[in-house]
């Protein structure tokens, strides 16, 4: 059977409505198996995945490799320092010969735009998309928005703002295309130095005020501000971000409702978010953690070309 | 060489901006000047005859921007193979840029590339000559000894010459040999990083932009660098609308500014770029839809005034890359008439006489050149030319090293027949 999403999941622009639906249906009953005491289902027996992860990642690459595990997949973790890219292999021979040991599956984590879609177009196993360079990282906005869906019920009318370095945010655009594709309302809030300077050809309103950003939103996503912005000068200092940009809980205490709070970690605390509000009552952020695992395995699931109906029949796996 | 032997050139359309010419008849070629032209003429003994009926003879185009590569990257393209992809592309004359390895800044240097263009036989090969040494942009290079070995210009293309007051200093240093100063305008504060035009398409493919302020910055400095010297800086590759309009405000002023755009600036736009296509990766990089609309505007009434390919051979393995890794540039000289015919010509922007004007007329003129003319006693640099013929662009039977082109497969207008240099046949097509 063809696969639902097709050979690759490279990014959420190109994705259907009805194809993001499909993943978070799909991730919705394998949230399940990761509550079992044995966390394992035979989906994946004999399949090989391998996480090809150029740059420095943590909870994404234990994220994947949790999910790849739980659905019986072959792992092998290759990391940039171990690879022979440092001998001046280039991108191309890495896929080829990586492939040529018959693979099924590469995850890959690379710090130039459009690298997923560069290894896609070259080998034949299917491709996830795990953070490319400024561009997207489909997996981290898909568990946003199971998140979201999970909080809401629904996503159709809710307010969603962004906060923070959408410029240089690959998970910016993910939850952008993401977000407006199920019909929330997206807003991005932050200094303008950061913000593209078409974001509003994107269709999402601008607060140039945080303030006015709490008002009107249902859910924050906070995003990470590294520290090689400033170094790089495009604000003066993480001290007057938080001062201008910071969420606070005083901050939040001013708005009209209880807004959702998300972060796509890891969190510098009393930088972007304030830790009162990161480990409060409206934080989701380990849910969004819990989901990442789910929704990676809904990936891996679908792409493997499993139909979307027999997640119901993996829950039947051993308990 | 061999001996000159007499050409007549038989029953085409021959068409010459620079002497009003525009009608159907024959052209005779001796000793390697226009002997004759117009109405019918009887062939000369032992003179070779070209059928040209249906076809353009016009002055041969010539290009003030090539990249040849030689010396340096012989593996991506040669003086040779540079010279005979441009006389397939109908081009009886091309600039060779300095940013070689070594550059080309000094009359050594200069003399290299001469005599590796003569040895190539095909289209004539002038040097460019580097403003600064090693195109370092700190000190001058000798133009007056690069000039008396051949350079007819200089320029640091490539990079942009980065200080203003270097800037001032070649364009009045300049003024003693009466060569243009060509600047690759781009802020490199503004463009640092950059892969692509800054816009849409760059925000949604997470791709640094290059605004197009970058290049309108330094166009407009050396605009005004320009009317402080009264030295002659020549624009290398304007792409966007704002720097069209500052020319224009430039040449209303009498400032002696010139300007050229790239056909892929007069053809493409930034959405090319979309897949991360590395064929569409340049610098200036392709704009958006109102700046080729604007340039083409520009070429047309003359505010640009010349087209130049800004060609650019990389190796195959090279362009393979990650889109922000791979080099900037794209081959030009084989698909320069066919892309202008198609987007200028063709959509009834430009006339064909225009069109032959800024490939060819306008070139000799701003850089004191032989050719861009078919009055008797003119060089007989000519190109042969059907403007009307249909063709798919196969990147892999260029006479060029370089298949780095965002056309391949497409179908374009106008092909070159033959081109004639110094009245000899150094291209004809075959078939």
């Amino acid at each position: 059977m063809s696969a639902p999403l097709g050979k690759d999941l490279l990014g959420l622009e190109h994705l259907s409505t009805e194809q993001i639906s499909l993943i978070l249906d799909t991730a919705e009953p394998l949230r399940e198996i990761s509550e079992r005491a044995i966390k394992k289902v035979p989906t994946l027996r004999g399949a090989t995945v391998v996480n090809l992860f150029f740059e420095a990642s943590t909870r994404t690459r234990i994220s994947f490799e949790f999910a790849e595990k739980r659905l019986s997949a072959d792992t092998v973790n290759v990391a940039t320092a171990a690879s022979s890219v440092t001998k001046g292999e280039t991108l191309v021979d890495t896929a080829k010969n990586l492939e040529a040991m018959k693979i099924d599956m590469v995850v890959i984590r690379h710090a130039s735009s459009g690298a997923a879609q560069f290894l896609a177009e070259r080998i034949e196993s299917n491709v996830i998309n795990a953070g490319d360079g400024t561009h997207e990282h489909p997996t981290q906005g898909l568990l946003d928005l199971l998140t979201l869906r999970r909080k809401f019920g629904t996503l159709a009318g809710k307010r969603v703002c962004i906060v923070g370095d959408v410029l240089h945010s690959r998970v910016a655009r993910s939850n952008i295309w993401g977000l407006t594709k199920l019909g929330a309302e997206v807003a991005v809030c932050g200094p303008r130095s950061l913000l593209p300077n078409a974001i509003a050809d994107f269709g999402v309103q601008v607060f140039d005020h945080i303030e006015d950003a709490i008002q009107w939103a249902d859910a924050l996503n906070v995003l990470r501000l590294q520290l090689e912005r400033m170094t790089a000068g495009y604000i003066p200092s993480q001290r007057e971000y938080n001062r201008v940009f910071g969420v606070s809980r005083e901050r939040l205490d001013r708005a009209p409702r209880d807004l959702v709070i998300m972060h796509p970690g890891p969190i510098n605390r009393g930088v972007e978010l304030d830790s009162d509000v990161a480990d409060g009552p409206h934080s989701v952020i380990l849910d969004q953690v819990t989901n990442g695992v789910a929704v990676r395995m809904a990936v891996l699931y679908l792409l493997a070309g499993h139909a979307p109906a027999l997640a119901e029949a993996a829950k039947g796996g051993d308990r | 060489m061999t001996e000159h032997r007499d050409v007549l050139l038989k029953g085409g359309r021959l068409l010459d901006p620079s002497s009003q010419l525009d009608g159907v008849g024959d052209l005779l070629v001796r000793d390697g000047k226009v002997e004759a032209f117009g109405g019918s003429i009887a062939a000369p003994d032992g003179a070779l005859v070209i059928d040209c009926k249906g076809q353009v003879v016009s002055p041969g185009f010539i290009d003030v921007h090539c990249h040849l590569r030689e010396p340096g990257r012989e593996d991506v393209e040669t003086i040779l193979t540079g010279a005979r992809a441009a006389a397939a592309g109908g081009f009886t004359a091309v600039c060779a840029m300095p940013n070689t390895d070594p550059v080309t800044d000094n009359q050594a240097a200069v003399g290299f590339v001469l005599k590796q263009g003569r040895a190539a036989e095909a289209a004539r090969v002038y040097p460019i000559g580097a403003i600064s040494i090693g195109q370092k942009g700190e000190r001058l290079a000798e133009f007056g000894e690069m000039v008396h070995a051949g350079a007819v210009a200089v320029s640091d293309d490539g990079k942009p010459v980065v200080s203003a007051q270097l800037m001032r200093t070649a364009l009045e240093y300049a003024r003693t040999f009466g060569i243009p100063v060509a600047d690759h305008c781009e802020e490199p504060t503004l463009a640092a990083g950059g892969a692509m035009h800054e816009g849409f398409v760059s925000a949604r493919l997470g791709l640094k932009g290059i605004p197009a302020e970058a290049e309108e910055i330094m166009a407009i400095r050396d605009i005004l660098l320009a009317r402080l010297t009264g030295g002659h800086v020549h624009l290398c590759h304007m792409s966007t609308k704002g720097s069209v309009e500052l020319i224009r405000w430039g040449k209303e002023r009498g400032i002696s500014v010139t300007a050229e755009a790239c056909p892929h600036h007069l053809s493409l736009t930034h959405e090319m770029v979309e897949g991360y296509n590395t064929n569409a990766k340049m610098n200036p990089p392709l704009r958006t839809a109102a700046d080729v609309e604007a340039v083409q505007q520009a070429v047309k009434d003359g505010t640009i005034d010349v087209i130049a390919t800004d060609h650019a051979p990389h190796h195959n393995d090279e362009k393979q890359r990650e889109f922000s890794d791979a080099p900037n540039g794209i081959v030009g000289l084989e698909t320069a008439l066919p892309v202008n015919v198609t987007w200028l010509v063709k959509s009834g922007i430009v006339s064909l006489s225009t069109l032959i004007e800024r490939m060819s007329c306008a070139p000799a003129r701003l850089f004191n050149l032989p050719g861009g003319s078919l009055r008797r006693g003119s060089a007989a640099d000519i190109t042969v030319f059907d403007p009307d013929q249909a063709w798919t662009v196969d990147p892999s039977a260029f006479l060029s090293k370089g298949r780095n082109t965002p056309y391949g497969g497409r179908i374009l207008h106008g092909r070159v027949g033959c081109t004639l240099v110094d009245g000899r046949i150094v291209y004809q097509r075959m078939g």
